[in-house]
């Protein structure tokens, strides 16, 4: 009863079509952002920043990226986590060849090259659909992966093969590196999250989206409209893997610290943005921040549970985990494939008519 | 029908034009003109090869033989999307919408071709895009009041009757503002209102926008009523070309295809 | 020159072991429509449930006090798997008819993590040893006469291997159930509406392709033990069935022959020049040609788009 929209109608199309039409979503989303901006920065401490918030920001940047190019435009990838190892690669790159570059810049300017990277690895997508293309991102992925642990410029030559990141700054607070305060590297990310966000949701929201969908739909019929395939396809792989460039860049830089490519950028990597795009739910700008929370929970949950509650062995709640992962996804598949998105539109549904029943 | 309509010149011609898929031939050197403003309908009975002839036009086949004149332009093959970005839009027989977006963002979908504000305006929104945006969904806005279908503006198509999922399919062929609309039965499975309200669109789509139509249709009774010339196909060929009172007399048409009294649909 | 026969047959070899993974996946695909990516992780299950079924130090010796020998081993583990089969059409498939490729596929992703999880739980990871008595080290008389060297386990497999492909090729061309089950893959719905059970069908397969999990379960894991990497095998069929085509029985042992070949010969030859390692991703690149040039693939049906 809270949650009615009686009273609120729109009097232009640009009210209409605005982001939240609601008003209790307007005020609910501003205070989520004000809580997010000013007050958790005070209260924030190393673990919460490392062990939740910072990853929980970086993959749900991923997550947006890949739910663009899988949940929108239907193209399936599984190379995610190679695009993040190209974003993460070319950050250190270019921030070891250019001390003197702004990090946002840096950041930004590996999110371009990874959409470079992304628009020849989606080349093939005008050939072939569905679940071929998983494979050609299979390809992509492996392929990278060797690409960054063979050759040696990647890593500018080091021994062991690892890549460090240097301490960074901007506006005079350190923000990777150990000496870093979590409170700035967490608004760091923050940032590019929320203004990322707010240009997906944007992007696909209008006449890009739209193709993007219609070309999901059906590319036939898309395509018989008027929408050049080629375009929307190669757009989508583009902003995707801008993206992903992105958070694999932060996710190096500001969270990992030091990065190995088969350990941190492998196929497991790619699973898991995959798993958080089908739980948060496909084609879901909200969805990919509720399933990125969801993910990045679970282990933490499981081992809380299992490990200090039951007592069992580290390696066993491990294999209960991945059994969790396994049977949630089978489950969401089944019950609800449009994800935790689509039970949170349920909720708010019901919340129109609580307390009534009906 | 007997009032006054400017028909024009010929706006599409097609010459020759010869399909097979493997050994199949599906069409057989077809040739007809059609003429601007006019309402021309192909009819034949069932895989006579009428929609691969729309396909054809569209570009989604592309013919071994002969050429296709739209506007000037001739041609053989043409992108799909190219042959849309020229003024061809249309109907399907197995409805194509985008289940996935509601009855808004389909017809909207339509104007995808005369909207052109890049990625980076569209990341921002506001401003350019957002002006574009609104101007579209003017035109939108005005396609739906035609076809009456306000009430599910906001409706995912994939939940829709099929008659109106058979309207807001004809929107966005609409709204795309097209010379040439091409209908692949737009009246089936429809019930006789449905029918009269589609026949009553398509004619104020031609008496209004002058769109010149190309409709496939079964319904003798519709084409007969609608229809400025007519063309018959059967297994491919060419077997009469004219106006409806011609063709009906044709005795090669009857023979194929008009054994079976056209009164049918009052039933 | 021999070194180039060696590496060619050590190629074919590898690429028989890729094949009896593959064939899981055709049938599989065949008549569900359904890529399975737990396929792998169904050999690794079949494998484990063998070797604790044989083993002195696996569950069931505990339970029972003996170890089972070999022949009933095997008739266990097929019970195992129709009864996983079975699971997995009760719990899984019976919910997703008539879904898209996509989302079916992505269930059997989250099956795969599932029986994977499982595996470890009761089996534990450590690589265990199979042994039954199947022929093991090379085969003297290739060496003795001409130098070769080949591994008699190999020449078994890929006997096995042929014998698969004839038994599968007959069964779905000349049985009743056989037609049946290529009718459930064209089309779910329309099967159903014929009156095809597809519940028994869908057992059935399953139970079929657990079958060919045992036998590709056992060959790897008397070459390397059973151990978890075999789980990601699942990976390296997907451009086997590219190659082969994804509902062709010959074509997934003509496809696993060519990348098994392709891989060893390019990274014999041309790994030297880049650093190694390539066998990572050559056969993506390879299936990802073919992707470009022939879509169905060498053996595998075209798809015609109506509008």
């Amino acid at each position: 009863m809270f949650y009615r929209e009686a009273g609120q109608f729109k009097t232009s199309y640009k009210a209409d079509q605005a982001i939240f039409t609601i008003t209790q979503d307007k005020f609910f989303v501003g205070l989520v952002l004000i809580v997010a901006f000013c007050v958790v920065p005070i209260f924030i401490n190393d673990y919460w920043a490392n062990a939740i918030l910072i990853q929980f920001l970086v993959y749900a940047l991923a997550a947006l990226g890949l739910n663009i190019l899988t949940g929108y435009c239907g193209q399936v990838s599984l190379g995610t986590g190679g695009f993040m190892a190209v974003g993460a690669y070319a950050s250190y790159k270019l921030v070891t060849s250019f001390p003197e570059m702004n990090f946002v810049l840096a950041i930004l300017l590996s999110g371009g090259i990874t959409a470079a990277v992304g628009v020849v690895f989606g080349l093939p997508s005008l050939r072939i659909k569905g679940f071929y293309l998983a494979v050609a991102t299979l390809a992509a992925q492996f392929f990278l992966v060797w690409l960054f642990n063979k050759v040696g410029w990647f890593f500018n030559y080091s021994p062991t093969g690892m890549i460090v990141s240097p301490p960074r700054e901007m506006f005079g607070f350190l923000v990777t590196g150990p000496e870093a305060h979590p409170g700035a590297r967490y608004l760091f990310c923050l940032t590019f999250v929320a203004v990322f966000a707010l240009a997906a949701k944007n992007l696909v929201r209008g006449r890009v989206g739209r193709s993007w969908m219609a070309i999901r739909d059906m590319d036939i019929a898309a395509e018989l409209i008027g929408i050049r395939p080629l375009e929307a396809k190669l757009t989508a792989f583009a902003v995707s893997s801008f993206y992903i460039g992105v958070a694999g860049a932060l996710y190096f830089n500001v969270w990992l610290g030091t990065a190995e490519p088969t350990e941190a950028f492998d196929i497991n990597q790619s699973f898991f943005v995959l798993f958080i795009v089908i739980i948060g739910g496909l084609g879901s700008i909200l969805g990919s921040f509720l399933g990125a929370a969801f993910m990045v929970l679970i282990p933490i949950l499981m081992k809380n549970i299992m490990v200090d509650g039951f007592g069992f062995a580290v390696g066993a709640a491990k294999h209960a985990e991945v059994m969790l992962l396994g049977t949630l996804i089978i489950l969401f598949l089944i019950v609800e494939p449009h994800g935790l998105a689509r039970l949170w539109e349920i909720l708010k549904e019901k919340l129109r008519k609580w307390p009534f029943p009906y | 029908m007997a009032y006054e309509r400017n028909i024009g010149d010929t706006i599409l011609s097609v010459d020759q034009i010869s399909l097979s898929f493997g050994g199949v031939k599906a069409l057989s050197n077809i040739s007809f003109a059609v003429r601007e403003h006019e309402v021309f309908a192909i009819i034949g009975p069932n895989g006579a090869g009428k929609s691969s002839m729309l396909n054809c036009i569209n570009g989604f086949y592309h013919p071994q033989e002969g050429t296709i004149t739209f506007k000037g332009n001739t041609r053989r093959q043409v992108r799909p999307s190219e042959a849309a970005r020229q003024g061809i839009a249309r109907t399907f027989q197995n409805i194509a919408l985008f289940n996935g977006m509601s009855t808004l963002d389909n017809i909207m979908t339509g104007r995808n071709t005369k909207m052109n504000k890049g990625i980076f305006w569209q990341a921002l929104r506001f401003g350019p895009a957002e002006k574009e945006e609104m101007e579209h969904r003017a035109v939108v806005e005005r396609v739906i009041d035609f076809l009456e279908i306000e009430a599910i503006r906001k409706t995912a198509v994939g939940t829709l009757p099929y008659g109106l999922q058979k309207r807001v399919e004809l929107g966005r062929a609409l709204a795309a503002e097209p010379d040439l609309l091409l209908l692949d039965e737009p009246m089936a499975g429809m019930n006789l209102e449905e029918k009269q309200d589609m026949c009553r669109f398509i004619l104020d789509v031609n008496d209004e926008f002058g769109t010149t139509i190309v409709l496939i249709e079964h319904d003798m009774g519709v084409v007969m009523d609608i229809s400025d010339r007519v063309v018959v196909l059967d297994y491919g060929k060419k077997l009469a070309e004219g106006t409806p009172d011609e063709v009906r007399t044709n005795q090669d048409v009857i023979d194929a295809y008009l054994g079976v009294s056209h009164d049918d649909e009052e039933a | 020159m021999l070194f180039l026969l060696e590496t060619v047959i050590s190629g074919l070899m590898a690429g028989v072991m890729y094949a009896l993974v593959a064939l899981g996946f055709v049938l599989i695909f065949k008549a569900s429509g359904i890529f399975n990516f737990a396929q792998g992780v169904f050999a690794l299950f079949a494998g484990l449930a063998l070797y604790d079924f044989i083993a002195t130090d696996g569950w069931f010796y505990e339970l029972f006090g003996f170890a089972l020998p070999v022949w009933l081993g095997i008739i266990a583990t097929m019970g195992v798997m129709i009864i996983v089969a079975w699971l997995v059409e009760f719990l899984v498939l019976r919910h997703l008819v008539n879904q898209e490729p996509i989302i079916l596929f992505m269930s059997t992703i989250g099956l795969a993590y599932f029986l994977e999880g499982l595996g470890d739980i009761l089996f534990g990871s450590d690589v265990k040893p199979l042994d039954i008595g199947l022929p093991q080290g090379a085969s003297d008389y290739l060496l003795d006469n001409f130098n070769l060297y080949v591994e008699k386990l190999e020449v078994v497999a890929a006997v096995v291997a042929a014998v698969l492909v004839v038994v599968l090729a007959i069964f779905f061309q000349k049985t009743r159930i056989g037609r049946a089950l290529r009718a459930v893959a064209d089309d779910h719905q329309a099967a159903l509406s014929v009156g095809i059970s597809l519940r028994t069908i869908w057992v059935i397969v399953w139970s079929v392709s657990g079958f060919v999990a045992l036998v590709a379960g056992v060959m790897w894991g008397s070459k390397s033990g059973i151990q978890f990497s075999l789980s990601l095998i699942a990976l390296k069929a997907l451009p086997v069935l590219i190659l082969g085509g994804f509902t062709s029985v010959p074509g997934a042992i003509i496809g696993g022959l060519i990348i098994g070949v392709g891989e060893k010969v390019a990274e014999v030859f041309a790994g030297p020049y880049v650093g190694g390692a390539i066998e990572n991703w050559f056969a993506y690149v390879l299936a990802l040609g073919f992707l470009l040039i022939r879509p169905q693939g060498l053996f595998g049906e075209k798809i015609i788009e109506r509008v």
